[in-house]
């Protein structure tokens, strides 16, 4: 179908893509990826917040050269906020104008409805985009947080993803000529009916083990040394261990290292880790229990583990 | 469509369905159509490749990270001929299914009244006149027969709140925010002229209840009749999520969700493999806000502990999970067993430590109790 999927061949050519754009896939993720792609399925993405989840859709537009069309759901998100809304206020406007004309007394009421219900007045919400022919490549569609929104939302999603249509009762049917690349993320703070995960493919995105999150920080900040990279990369993992409210994320690592970099350090030391903490911990709750623990503790583990 | 049509070989497919048979008789729920998606991916990656097959399978076959154990042990068994990595396995599985069976014989543990051991008969009049004084007996004192008049009960016991604000909205009369959808369908039928106007408000929905049921060795007269509690409300009610607390933690929500109470119970015990085991309540408290609670479950949740607050653990371990769970839930409701005895006094290291955490502290060793826990949940 589109060129590019096919194109790829084997997890291992997938895997150099994705990181030829940035972004570092360990092999289980990369599989669920090209699974994803091969069989034209949407994948399920699970794990803690900060672990790369959203990020994954947009390497993938990257890469695909499509668009990225992205749903963020809430709780009582409905059709209207996702699928189309009419623009009412327009609608409105066009009735008192049709009025004040005397277009409304000609036209006919039928007709006037008709006018108020074309294409005209559509606004097309992410989900309708996705699905709607389109120019180009074809569009990434990401479904963001989708534990946050309610069970009816998650039950009408799921006629979406089945037959890649939607059906706008005033205009007709939409159906995608080219299915979009769909990427569902969700925290898991509760669980994604059954039917919707039967129709996914399913992968759980842990925290990065300490080689990768080395060579993110390689790519991602690229103007930190590599010893402080692996010394930030070594603490975090350490301070991930100790049961935090929000333990930190790549991006806080990220942070992390080039607030280091940009006080001067060129090892990780205890002030140096005490005074750029609140890049990494965004919790007061946090930062007490890693002082409580002991900077000088996470500092001298890492200094340890990197040699 | 599929990138690389391998020639399906006879016994690509055998390889699949055998596989997923092994994850099926190790306990795991596998759809059909999962099993075809698994063909459907076997045949995208190759079976060349042991991390290819491995992850295939990962993608297409779980669904949560609980059952990675379960699958390794059938992948490394099916797919690299251990035929040791299943066994251990299965014999731990079917030993707890066994130890956990409802099947007490009613011989270690009844009387505390005349043991009524009524056959057929008269039991419909006994029935009767028991509901009453059964409902305020407690737990640990009735008999098997008693204790199963309690669980018919108990399965109409029903649990209706805690209602807070939806942002899913719903139509009004009230003047609030406006619906303009429903105002402009309205003015089409007066010629436009937007005469009548609509409007939306806010919803309600049930906040979520957590249930953290404490099965270790000294709740194990009430574990098994407040269980029956915790699966009437994850039917009766949605939005409602369980976990039992010992040795480790874990999640029976799925497994109490069937509506036959036995069936459910049989699954949940064979879940959870420390039925009657040591304590460490802080720990596996931890472990519940670590996976769990502060990823959001608990988070505006009302958090109801049934435990009688014995812990082995280190009481300070105990005092930072509540507080930690105490910040994010919206309310922490304590049920304890113990309270309704004479001189009760909460004392137990783990239960004192726990306390200042907790916004009600409750009795729950009978029926009467458990409305009255059904009442608590109301507000």
């Amino acid at each position: 179908m589109s060129s590019n999927p096919a194109s790829v061949a084997s997890v291992d050519e997938l895997t150099e893509q994705l990181s030829a754009h940035d972004y570092l896939a360990d092999e289980g993720l990369a599989t669920a990826i090209f699974l994803a792609l091969s069989l034209e399925r949407p994948l399920l993405l699970e794990g803690e917040a900060g672990v790369g989840k959203t990020e994954v859709a947009k390497v993938l537009a990257r890469w695909l050269g499509g668009d990225l069309i992205r749903l963020q759901c809430y709780e009582g998100i409905d059709v209207h906020q996702a699928v189309y809304e009419w623009d009412y206020t327009r609608q409105l406007l066009h009735l008192r104008t049709a009025e004040a004309t005397g277009a409304a007394t000609a036209t006919g009421a039928d007709d006037l409805e008709g006018e108020l219900y074309s294409e005209r007045f559509l606004i097309r919400r992410p989900l309708l985009e996705a699905i709607a022919p389109r120019e180009g490549e074809r569009p990434v569609l990401l479904i963001d947080e989708v534990d946050r929104a309610d069970d009816e939302f998650e039950a009408f999603l799921l006629e979406v993803l089945s037959e890649y249509a939607i059906t706008v009762p005033e205009l007709g049917r939409f159906t995608a000529d080219q299915p979009p690349v769909v990427i569902i993320t969700s925290n898991r703070t509760r669980d994604v009916h059954d039917a919707l995960k039967r129709r996914a493919l399913y992968h759980w995105v842990e925290h990065p083990d300490f080689d990768r999150e080395v060579a993110i920080l390689a790519l991602k900040a690229p103007n930190v040394s590599s010893t402080l990279a692996r010394q930030v990369a070594a603490a975090t993992a350490e301070i991930r261990s100790y049961g935090l409210y929000k333990p930190p994320g790549v991006a806080e690592t990220i942070d992390w290292a080039q607030a280091l970099q940009l006080v001067g350090a060129d090892d990780i030391t205890v002030e140096g880790a005490d005074s750029t903490l609140g890049a990494l911990l965004k919790y007061r709750e946090d930062q007490q229990r890693v002082r409580g623990v002991g900077l000088d503790e996470v500092v001298a583990k890492a200094l340890k583990i990197t040699g | 469509m599929t990138a690389t049509p391998i020639e399906t070989d006879f016994g690509f497919e055998h390889f699949a369905i055998g596989f997923v048979d092994i994850l099926r008789r190790s306990g795991l729920v596998v759809p059909v159509g999962r099993t075809l998606t698994y063909i459907d991916a076997l045949a995208a990656v190759g079976i060349a490749n042991e991390r290819d097959v491995y992850w295939a399978g990962r993608a297409t076959l779980l669904d949560r990270p609980e059952d990675t154990l379960l699958y390794d042990a059938a992948f490394r068994y099916w797919w690299l001929q251990d035929s040791r990595a299943l066994r251990d396995e299965a014999v731990e599985i079917e030993t707890v299914t066994v130890a956990v069976d409802e099947e007490d014989d009613g011989t270690d543990e009844p009387d505390g009244q005349d043991g009524e051991q009524d056959h057929d008969g008269d039991i419909q009049e006994v029935r009767f006149s028991a509901a009453e004084v059964l409902s305020s007996k407690d737990f640990a004192e009735c008999s098997e027969a008693e204790l199963a008049e309690i669980f018919a009960l108990m399965e109409v016991l029903s649990i209706a709140g805690p209602f807070r604000e939806s942002r899913r909205q719903k139509r009004t009369n009230r003047r609030q925010r406006p619906d303009l959808r429903r105002t402009v369908q309205l003015a089409l039928k007066s010629e436009g002229e937007p005469i009548r106007r609509a409007f939306v408000a806010h919803g309600e929905r049930p906040r979520r209840i957590v249930f953290l049921l404490d099965v270790s060795g000294s709740m194990e007269a009430y574990a098994r009749t407040l269980i029956r509690f915790v699966h009437a409300s994850v039917i009766g009610r949605g939005r409602v999520e369980a976990f039992t607390l010992g040795t480790r933690l874990t999640r029976l929500t799925r497994e109490l969700s069937s509506r036959n109470p036995d069936a459910a119970l049989l699954r949940a015990s064979a879940a959870v493999a420390d039925w009657s085991g040591g304590t460490r309540l802080g720990e596996s408290l931890g472990l519940f806000n670590d996976e769990w609670g502060q990823r959001g479950m608990a988070r505006g949740a009302v958090v109801v502990i049934l435990s009688d607050g014995w812990d082995r653990g280190d009481p300070e371990v105990m005092a930072e999970q509540m507080a930690r769970l105490h910040r994010v839930a919206h309310s922490v409701v304590w049920v304890n067993p113990l309270k309704a005895s004479p001189g009760y006094a909460p004392l137990a290291a783990g239960m004192a430590a726990a306390l200042p955490h907790i916004d009600q502290f409750i009795e729950g060793h009978s029926v009467d109790s458990l409305h009255n826990l059904a009442r608590v949940l109301l507000h």
